[in-house]
Order: C-alpha cells, then structure tokens, then sequence
C-alpha cells in the first residue's frame, strides 16, 4: 500500500504550507515519495500529497511550457499527456501520477527539430499570443494518434478543452488536419 | 486545497478498510469532479483513498447479455470499447477530451451530480450497480441531489448493463460549462422500455407516461402531446423549468429517433 506518513485521525501539520515540495530526504511525516518518468527522464521526488502535477513539473523541473491559466480545469493551456493520453495537469494530483510517464510540451520536438504537429501549428499560424499554444499542441498530438480522419467535427470536438482567446480555432484545426493527413502519409 | 493524507490501496478490501479508519476519508477515483471541488474548498477530505487503479475496478467485458464495466473504467475507455452504442456515445459526449481520459463511471455515478449523464445511461438501461458488499439496483440507486443509496465507505466496483435491442441518447450542453442542461436516455431492453431524464432535476428520474407510450409504439410520433409536469424541475439563469419541459419532450424524441 502507498501511504503518507500521517494517518487520519493524526492532526495535519499546516506550518508547511508555503513551501510545499522538498527534494527526497526532507523527512516530513505527511510527505510522500513518488516515482514517474517526465520527457524520459526518470523523476524521484518526495511530496505533498496535494500537489497537482502542474506544479512539479513547473516549479521543480522548471518545465514551464505547462501553463496555469484557468486554474479550474476549463481552458487547458496546463494539458500533458498521463501514459500517452492527454489531461490537465491542474486537476490531476502528482500523487496520481506516481509511477506513470509524463511528457510535456518541453519534450515533443527532437532537439531543434519541431516535431511535424509543432510544425503544422508553426505553418499555419496557429498561434498569436502563446498562451494557450502548449496545450493545444498537447490535446492535437493525442487527436493526431487517435483520430483516423482529419474529419472537422471530430477535431474540434477533440479541441473543446482548450480555450483560445486570440487567434481563433481556424488555424489551429487546419494544423491538426494536417498532423493528422502527415500521420497518415499523404503529406500535409 | 487544505493538506491531506493519500493511500493507495492495494485491493477493495483494504480501500474500504482504510475507509474506516475515521476522520474524513474520500475514494479518489479520476479526481475530475472532486479535486475541482476540493480547490473551491466545497470538499475537505482528511484522506484520500486512490482506487482507480485497483484490478478489481478495471475492465470492460460481455458476460452473456449483459455487459459488465469496471467501476474505474474511465469515460473515454466506455466511448471506445463499450459494446453498447448509445452507452459509448453517451460516454464520448462527457466533459471535453482531458476530463474524459481521467474520468470514471463509478467515480460519476457516487458523485451523482444532477447533470450527470451516466445516470442517465444507468438508470435508462436498468443497470444494476455492484459494490463491495452488494447489488443496487438503478432504481434504489439515485437518491437526489449529489445523494446515493450508498452506505458510508461503500464502493462501487463496476455496473452490469442489460444490453438493449436499441437505445439511444439526446441532450442539449450548456455552451459554456458543457454540461446537460437536460438529456435523456431512451432503452428497450428484455425488461421492457425505460425513459431516463437527466440534468433537468435533483438526480435522474424516470418519465413512466412516456415509456407507456413508447410500449405502445416505439417513434417519436408516439410521444406527441405528452408533456412533463414542471414543478420539481431544476430553475437557473441558463433555463428556466417551463423550458426545461419542453426540452424533455424534444430530446425523448430525439434519443428514440437515435435508437
């Protein structure tokens, strides 16, 4: 059984409450150690079990391409792919993702080379300000994995869970098409 | 979120041991609903006991005519692999494509908010819902608003669904918030025809008038000039419970022509 130290009944320790993550070791009772890969790379850290993984993955790996922007679960500019399937990072705990991979947006392209998604966003400018850019590209890579067809209804129903606020949905769905037509090899 | 304590079982048995510990446990299961309510503090649990990975609560399967569903089997596993069509489509129209891939049916179905659709689906197909110590039929299942039959520290662990002849679902989303503003699941199963409204009162019911109809004729014909009675429908800014009526009608309609 994975359990934190304290036990219910046992009086919760709220001193720590701002600062909320130590490397291992720190040796809080209420802390609890979890293991995950995040862009293939092996990630041990000791915890507060209500760390949502947003914050880790920003504050501890500085891997801030993961945005907060809603904080409520609505716009998902925090979207990561959990075990291959996209969700948002500010409503699923660290503690959930214990023993499971993690890739964010700083783990997508191959070096300086973007991977053909990013690319398809990139060509169809389907971007203005960013802020919700790695999201998007999250959600679209698991739509271009799954999806069998660049069928419009399918894409933007796909899409529903990310919010832009400037540059529109046009683009952003002419790029999942053609992430999806690249996939299935009849170029973009 | 105030701190609180995570343990992640091993087996039912020791989930709903933990349970019982004392303080304020929850089962967590995708956290879709409840981890939104614990950051606007509607939710302080003590503990939060992990299941969604438990053996017992996973899984898909055809067991004869029924087919059985892991209560932790998410929303976007049940729209992929269900076996039963309108059940699928139903799971595919939850939430948006992240809450869908973290979302559970029996996490849905112990929250039982009143726009919840796999009530719908549950309660429309006749479903009955096993738990660590017992079966529940849908029908004693559904108590009221956010209200189960569910006894303190009991856990689902996955629903049975008679599979139907035809079934089908029709709902109007709320364009902002995505939930059903009403929706309604229409089945004939063995056991006959079952009307299953939700997002228009405290919990899911039943429109007994139109099932009666719908066993005389089954089409969308058959339901012309039935109406539901308003009084015990949900009012809010997004609508008002006159119009909550009519959307009942339409969208039994709807689901029968989709069936």
């Amino acid at each position: 059984m994975i359990a934190t130290g304290n036990r219910p009944g046992k009086p919760i320790d709220h001193s720590r409450d701002a600062h909320h993550l130590k490397e291992i070791g720190s040796g809080y009772g209420g802390y609890m150690r979890i293991s995950l890969q995040v862009n293939g790379r092996q990630v041990d850290a000791e915890i507060e079990p209500r760390l949502l993984l947003v914050t880790p993955l920003r504050e501890h790996l500085g891997l801030t391409g993961s945005h907060v922007g809603c904080d409520t679960g609505q716009c998902g500019a925090c979207t990561v792919h959990l075990d291959g399937r996209a969700v948002k990072s500010c409503l699923v705990l660290a503690a959930q993702a214990d023993g499971r991979s993690v890739l964010t947006i700083e783990g997508v392209a191959d070096g300086a080379t973007l991977h053909p998604v990013q690319q398809a966003f990139r060509d169809r400018h389907a971007l203005q300000c960013g802020f919700c850019t790695p999201g998007m590209v999250m959600t679209a890579l698991d739509l271009v994995a799954h999806l069998d067809r660049p069928d419009e209804e399918a894409i933007r129903d796909g899409l529903s869970g990310n919010l832009c606020r400037c540059t529109g949905y046009r683009p952003i769905i002419d790029a999942v098409a053609d992430g999806i037509r690249a996939r299935m090899g009849d170029g973009g | 979120m105030f701190p609180f304590d995570y343990i992640r079982p091993a087996g039912v048995a020791e989930a709903v041991a933990a349970h019982g510990q004392g303080g304020e446990p929850r089962y967590l299961a995708g956290g879709q609903s409840l981890l939104g309510a614990m950051k606007l503090r509607l939710a302080a649990p003590s503990v939060l006991i992990d299941i969604a990975r438990l053996p017992a609560l996973r899984g898909i399967r055809r067991d004869g005519a029924v087919l059985v569903v892991g209560a932790a089997a998410t929303h976007a596993e049940m729209a992929e692999g269900a076996g039963i069509a309108a059940l699928a489509a139903l799971s595919g129209s939850i939430g948006d494509r992240q809450v869908r891939h973290m979302g559970t049916l029996g996490g849905s179905l112990a929250h039982n908010d009143p726009a919840g659709d796999h009530a719908a689906g549950v309660l429309g197909l006749g479903a009955s819902i096993r738990t660590d110590r017992r079966v529940i039929a849908a029908d004693a299942f559904f108590l009221g608003m956010f209200e189960t039959a569910l006894a303190p520290g009991e856990m689902i662990v996955e629903v049975a669904y008679p599979l139907p002849r035809r079934a089908g679902y029709a709902k109007i989303r709320n364009p902002a918030s995505g939930y059903a503003v009403a929706g309604v699941f229409v089945a004939e199963t063995a056991a006959g025809i079952r009307v299953a409204v939700t997002g228009a009162g405290a919990c899911v019911f039943r429109l007994p008038e139109f099932e009666a109809a719908l066993s005389r004729e089954f089409s969308p014909a058959a339901l012309a000039g039935l109406t539901v009675a308003e009084d015990d429908l949900n009012r809010d800014l997004h609508a008002s419970a006159a119009y909550r009526a009519h959307l009942i009608g339409v969208l039994a309609g709807r689901a029968v022509a989709a069936s």
